[in-house]
């Protein structure tokens, strides 16, 4: 039950006040700026980008200072901006295999054209803190290295030829291409949908459910294909002109997870692949992702389903955390009236429960 | 039906370079580069400059069926010099002024007599700096590449 | 290829004109009837009427299919007009429209080709705008129903054959059907679909 309970105006009005003083802390230490968030935060920037489901890097930081770094709450607050805005239309689809690409391995095939790239990855450092970095030391200029750019084909493409793996994910001719911020998500979804609600999904949330998968958890066995970071264009084809007009690029991560598939009545053995798009630089969700995207396409593939992670509607209706922050967060506002109506049922059980035994043991020493 | 990519006529293919250049540029170097062109930037503004989201579209596996991956900040402007002309512009992110500055050296670029000017002290020097920052970031991720090498074990 | 006249006449402020449009929309949907006044904002193409133009660029946007009467198809500036600034696709067909822009009420199809939205989802209807010549110079008709407290006239013209009619089979699919903005030079009235019409007053 809901009732409209007035007061505490002046308790919030001073509450927000607080907030913000706590968030600019001791005034001696300089604010922070945007443009440092952007350029020395830019992983968190991109998480906040990428679950808030909006492109754009200074609004991504600015949202991650007024929620003094809280990551969720920064999503919340982008998201809400996001519905503020009107829509000028979808863009053409990306072409990653035109990527700038910023980093590209393969854990599959050691000599790929193009090469393999690690790029600014932590993999490889020792996880030990470094101290240098607290004295603000200054840092080197990166090597840089004469080679003719090369073509990048994805791996996928590499393996097609032999029909020992699947080919790109395709739809049934005629499918209107899902959105799930214009349609209700009505289970069973298409796997565009699913993708959609995975790419801005909780990275902590498709993480589990990925490593879930691979302890055992819906049978997987997986290879990273390819991963690729890197920038890709963006084109929007508008009325007024007569061509598809370039409105600039973006950073995204794609990861093709390459799966072994013992094959079903409709098709042979050979293998699978998940896939993960995700804006910034986000190896780990990019790979949780493609993850998920395998483990949900159980009904699909003809596999048992068994597990949490193949769980269409469990993965799906749990993985956005501004509607699970929003319903787990909601518990704390006012229920009295909701908790005077339990508490008057529990007493009135409580009191039933007490005269059943009395009567029980009445009847007991009766019967002795 | 749209014309597919790289099909585009021409003149287009042109037009489009030159829009893509303002919509990459920042714009402190947009403003810089008109002011020292001298190029005549009295515009009427027929819409906008007004922010707005679109769609981001990516592929299933890179090459397949079409989903919708998130949004991106777009800003759009359409301006009319005096002389009728008519230019547009559009560009990720938020800055306004940038863009209808944007959509006035589209107009002065569809306009026969400015357009080699704005090619030559605008569209070049951009397509310049682009290609200058593309190629650093290139070398220095071909710095980060494996050069496999393979010992040899064992007898053959 | 987009021409100059197909971009000339948006709303000037954008913002705090389709506020006010919004409110008089808002307003007259809420009593239907009445009559609110909505200033000439938008110069579109003929024969697009300023009023619906205003009315279109308020709640008209990429999401919301347009459907356009055989008279304002036959303008290529008025398609490309609405594209420009509104975004909004045109439909293929009236069922597949959120709106109906109609210059020539009188030789309209019958309202039950257009959206009338589902059980589960009544809102997805297309709501309608006429174009008419007056509020007050046609045929007076009485509106009874949830947001006028007794009888409230009007006599809007010109209007499809055969119209009170149709209007009730429209309010006997109730939750579902169309409901209609009636867009005259200086100000709107609406016809939802709760309200009932009669020729006479009881």
């Amino acid at each position: 039950m809901y009732v409209a309970v007035k007061g505490g105006e002046a308790a919030i009005r001073n509450a927000h006040r607080l907030l913000a003083d706590r968030r600019r802390g001791d005034r001696s230490v300089p604010a922070l700026r945007l443009d440092q968030i952007v350029e020395q935060l830019g992983l968190g920037v991109d998480r906040v980008m990428s679950e808030g489901s909006l492109y754009d890097r200074e609004l991504a930081a600015l949202a991650i200072v007024q929620a003094r770094g809280d990551l969720i709450e920064a999503i919340f607050l982008v998201r809400a901006y996001r519905t503020t805005l009107p829509r000028f239309g979808y863009t053409r689809p990306v072409d990653t295999a035109a990527m700038h690409a910023e980093r590209r391995i393969s854990a599959t095939y050691k000599d790929l054209p193009g090469g393999q790239m690690l790029g600014p990855t932590f993999d490889y450092t020792h996880r030990l803190l470094d101290p240098e970095l607290a004295t603000g030391a200054p840092v080197e200029e990166p090597e840089q290295r004469d080679i003719e750019p090369e073509a990048m084909p994805r791996v996928s493409d590499l393996l097609a030829g032999e029909d020992l793996i699947e080919s790109d994910g395709d739809l049934p001719a005629g499918h209107v291409t899902g959105d799930i911020t214009r349609e209700p998500l009505e289970f069973p979804l298409e796997r565009d949908a699913r993708l959609q609600a995975l790419s801005r999904g909780d990275e902590g949330f498709l993480l589990a459910l990925a490593y879930s998968t691979q302890r055992g958890y819906a049978r997987s066995h997986p290879f990273v294909g390819e991963i690729r970071i890197g920038e890709v264009e963006l084109e929007l084809d508008v009325p007024e002109l007569d061509f598809p007009v370039t409105l600039g690029r973006i950073r995204v991560t794609e990861c093709q997870m390459v799966n072994q598939f013992k094959g079903s009545a409709k098709q042979p053995p050979q293998f699978t692949r998940g896939y993960g798009l995700v804006f910034g630089q986000s190896e780990r969700k990019a790979m949780a992702m493609s993850l998920c995207d395998r483990a949900l396409r159980a009904r699909e593939l003809g596999e048992d389903i068994t597990a949490a992670a193949q769980d269409e509607e469990f993965v799906i209706s749990h993985s956005d955390n501004v509607q699970a922050t929003g319903f787990v967060e909601h518990l704390k506002l006012p229920h009295y009236v909701d908790f005077q109506a339990e508490l008057d049922l529990v007493r009135r059980m409580r009191a039933d429960h007490e005269a059943e035994n009395v009567t029980d043991a009445t009847t007991k020493e009766a019967a002795e | 039906m749209q014309p597919e990519r790289g099909l585009e006529k021409k003149a287009d293919a042109a037009r489009k370079a030159a829009m893509a250049a303002f919509a990459g540029a920042t714009g402190d170097q947009l403003r810089q580069l008109a002011q020292d062109a001298g190029l005549p930037l009295e515009s009427e503004t027929m819409r906008g400059p007004e922010t707005g989201l679109v769609t981001v579209r990516g592929r299933i596996g890179g090459g397949g069926a079409v989903f919708n991956t998130g949004e991106a900040t777009v800003t759009r402007a359409t301006v009319r010099l005096p002389s009728g002309q008519i230019g547009h512009a559009f560009a990720l992110g938020r800055d306004k002024e940038k863009v209808r500055l944007a959509a006035i050296l589209d107009a002065l670029w569809c306009s026969d007599e400015t357009r080699p000017a704005v090619e030559q002290k605008i569209v070049l020097p951009l397509a310049q700096l682009a290609t200058r920052a593309d190629a650093r970031k290139h070398a220095e991720t071909a710095a980060t590449r494996v050069d496999f090498f393979t010992m040899v074990r064992g007898e053959d | 290829m987009v021409l100059a006249e197909h971009i000339t006449g948006g709303f000037g402020d954008p913002v705090f004109n389709a506020q006010s449009v919004f409110r008089s929309v808002m307003g007259a949907i809420a009593r239907p009837g009445t009559v609110s006044p909505v200033a000439s904002l938008a110069g579109p193409p003929a024969p697009l009427s300023p009023t619906a133009a205003a009315i279109a660029l308020t709640l008209c946007d990429q999401d919301t299919p347009v459907w356009l009467d055989a008279s304002l198809r036959g303008s290529e500036a008025v398609a490309s007009w609405i594209g420009f600034h509104t975004g909004a696709p045109l439909a293929h067909t009236p069922a597949d429209a959120h709106f109906a822009l109609v210059a020539d009420p009188a030789s309209l199809m019958a309202l039950e080709n257009f959206a009338q939205g589902t059980q589960e989802y009544p809102d997805r209807s297309t709501t309608l705008v006429f174009q008419v010549a007056s509020l007050t110079a046609g045929e007076t008709l009485f509106f009874e129903g949830p947001g006028i407290e007794r009888v409230a006239t009007l006599a809007p013209t010109p209007l499809p054959r055969h119209f009170i009619e149709q209007w009730k089979q429209n309010r006997a699919r109730f939750p579902r059907g169309v409901d209609l903005i009636l867009a005259a030079g200086d100000g709107i009235a609406c016809l939802p679909r709760s309200t009932r019409i009669r020729a006479s007053e009881a």
